[in-house]
């Protein structure tokens, strides 16, 4: 799940790793066809699909003012709803890894849930809530805050399906911080609140940074949840793969794929980033590696 | 800095880890506090940091009373058996944390901060690598680190949770002895736990020997090798040969038989005699104490022979020189030149 980007230092380049399991051939041949089947020739034919269009029509396709406008609400909701389950995510993490309260297996088996939930139930659920006459909507629209049918409610559908994955990344790493670099930051007369921003902080970084990327990745390719709660208002709240859906539904078949593509694009450069980052703060701290 | 330790105790969920412990450590000395594991060496160490606070009693710094100090009030720095660096700072950036996180005004300027450690990293011989990580360094390497960082903040005692533990024999031998340049180089008052008899006994000035949650004795390695004062303490410290003997007519009996060993003041009845292996004469006289040789090895420099003493199959373990013929089934008899009687159990 995790892209842990690891370089091996490299004595010219050879197929044969000398290893005392045999099997690298059928390994290899095997794992390369799965990975073509799943992934690389749908991806592939989606690539060349929509470079039938030529470089002129592809960029006018993708340019033009609905896609930027589907594309910019995609990905701006989904990086505030990664950056706000990165805060609660780690929260949530602290508590689990470290207090001890009646119910917490529970608490801790509930987290997983938005794996197993339908989509579309979770955005029907959310947007009966949160709509302005639901439980937690009714609270905030006295305010003049809308939340159902705006980007609001985006966020909202994002940040509940992205929300595992922030937890499950960071909890390993957190049990795996030792105790005894507490103390010996207290021992040094660090207050609590030093240690966790310059000991404990920083040492999740690399973890975080994960969660980050998937619970990212999780909420730009969300479709079932958020078109329910969204309200789909070309500009505003109209994400980008409902207007991949709605090109398919014009028979625009072209058209859908350029969208894809350019989000696809978007998403692997994004997540490259990510993974360096990451990759760079892993071989750094030792974390992992150690 | 002096640190009185009075009347301790401490229980973990209602169990006693210590039980009404008190020690004076002394200014500016290097005391090792000894014993087996689950003696409340740890424990000990941990509430004089202010890392546990005690059930009851009280622990004095000087003359102020840090009992309800918290650790870091208490200003000490403590080595952790596996080191506890940070992992995501240079080596540099973990001997000032201590410097950088005091409040802004008790802060040097960061060019003092940086000076210092750079000195504290001279003191440990690791000049030049003030730049790496800590993944990036030897086991003995990062110890050293954390204790120029414990040193960084300039601490009141120094206190040591087997600083080496987790290192190779090698290795631990020569810290050893850099500590001890350490120590008398920088006089700090340090608080060392170690469950080695061997590296207490090099190292320290004076060793505290602890057993169940209770100190057992208190005094210079000489003292505390040449006069234990209990069983526990003859059988942890060196190495030891114990033998159940009677006491009558001011002589020592084995088996009905005298060994030629004066009873001095002890009570007619049951003993327990205490000897070291290597402090015994051969002779060949009656009164003695005979036995049959069941197993020999060579140890070093020496033969170290077991042997079964009278009918009653009792072992004891004896020297010879390594060149000495005793074989399996050779007979041997031999007294010990100084012992220690206790009373029978």
């Amino acid at each position: 799940m995790s892209a842990a980007v690891s370089f091996a230092p490299r004595r010219g380049w050879s197929f044969r790793q000398p290893s005392v399991i045999p099997g690298f051939g059928l390994t290899l041949g095997f794992t390369l066809t799965y990975f073509s089947l799943i992934i690389l020739i749908p991806l592939l034919a989606l690539a060349i699909r929509s470079a039938g269009l030529g470089p002129e029509g592809f960029w006018k396709a993708a340019t033009d003012a609905r896609v930027l406008g589907s594309l910019r609400v995609s990905f701006v909701t989904a990086l505030i709803a990664a950056g706000v389950n990165v805060v609660f995510g780690t929260l949530i993490a602290w508590v689990l890894v470290r207090y001890r309260f009646p119910g917490r297996r529970i608490f801790d088996a509930i987290i997983d849930l938005p794996f197993a939930l339908p989509t579309a139930v979770a955005g029907i659920a959310l947007t009966a809530i949160y709509a302005p006459n639901g439980t937690i909507g009714a609270l905030f629209a006295p305010l003049g805050w809308r939340i159902a049918y705006t980007p609001s409610g985006i966020v909202i559908a994002m940040i509940f399906i992205g929300l595992p994955f922030v937890v499950r990344t960071i909890q390993p790493i957190l049990e795996e911080v030792s105790h005894e670099v507490e103390e010996a930051s207290a021992t040094l007369g660090a207050s609590r609140f030093q240690t966790i921003t310059r000991i404990i902080l920083p040492s999740l970084t690399p973890a975080i940074l994960t969660g980050f990327a998937l619970a990212f990745a999780r909420g730009v390719g969300e479709y079932g949840s958020i078109i329910f709660i969204a309200g789909n208002i070309p500009f505003v709240s109209e994400i980008a793969p409902l207007l991949i859906y709605i090109r398919l539904q014009e028979f625009n078949y072209v058209g859908a794929t350029v969208i894809a593509t350019v989000m696809l694009l978007l998403s692997f450069a994004l997540l490259f980033v990510i993974n360096l980052i990451q990759a760079w703060s892993r071989r750094r701290y030792g974390y992992g590696s150690n | 800095m002096e640190v009185r330790v009075q009347n301790v105790r401490k229980e973990f969920d209602r169990f006693p880890a210590l039980h009404d412990v008190s020690l004076d450590i002394h200014s500016g000395e290097l005391i090792a506090l000894l014993g087996p594991s689950g003696s409340g060496k740890t424990t000990l160490l941990r509430l004089i940091a202010g890392l546990e606070m005690p059930t009851q009693g009280k622990i004095f710094f000087g003359d102020v009373d840090a009992s309800e100090k918290s650790v870091q009030e208490r200003n000490i720095g403590f080595v952790f058996q596996h080191y506890a660096l940070f992992r995501h700072m240079t080596i540099l950036e973990n001997i000032s944390f201590g410097l950088k996180v005091r409040p802004r005004s008790t802060r040097p300027p960061s060019g003092e901060i940086r000076r210092r450690a750079m000195e504290l990293l001279d003191l440990v011989q690791l000049s030049g690598l003030e730049k790496r990580y800590p993944n990036q360094l030897s086991g003995g390497q990062r110890q050293r680190v954390a204790l120029a960082r414990a040193l960084a903040i300039e601490p009141a005692v120094l206190l040591l949770d087997e600083p080496f533990g987790a290192l190779d024999a090698q290795v631990r031998r020569e810290l050893r002895k850099w500590l001890r340049e350490i120590h008398d180089r920088t006089g700090h008052t340090t608080v060392f736990v170690t469950h080695d008899q061997e590296e207490a006994l090099e190292l320290s000035d004076r060793l505290c020997v602890m057993s169940q949650g209770k100190i057992e004795q208190v005094g210079t390695p000489d003292t505390v090798y040449d006069y234990p004062t209990s069983p526990f303490v003859f059988g942890f410290i060196g190495e030891s040969s114990t033998l159940p003997v009677v006491v009558e007519n001011n002589e020592l009996w084995v088996g009905g038989r005298a060994i030629g060993l004066p009873a001095g003041d002890a009570k007619p009845g049951n003993a327990r005699l205490f000897f070291r292996p290597h402090d015994v004469d051969l002779i060949e006289a009656d009164a003695s104490l005979a036995g049959v040789v069941t197993t020999a090895r060579r140890v070093g420099g020496t033969r170290r022979v077991e042997l079964e003493i009278g009918g009653a199959g009792h072992l004891v373990e004896v020297d010879l020189p390594f060149d000495h013929p005793a074989g399996e089934k050779t007979r041997l008899s031999f007294r010990p030149r100084r012992w220690k009687l206790f009373p029978a159990e």
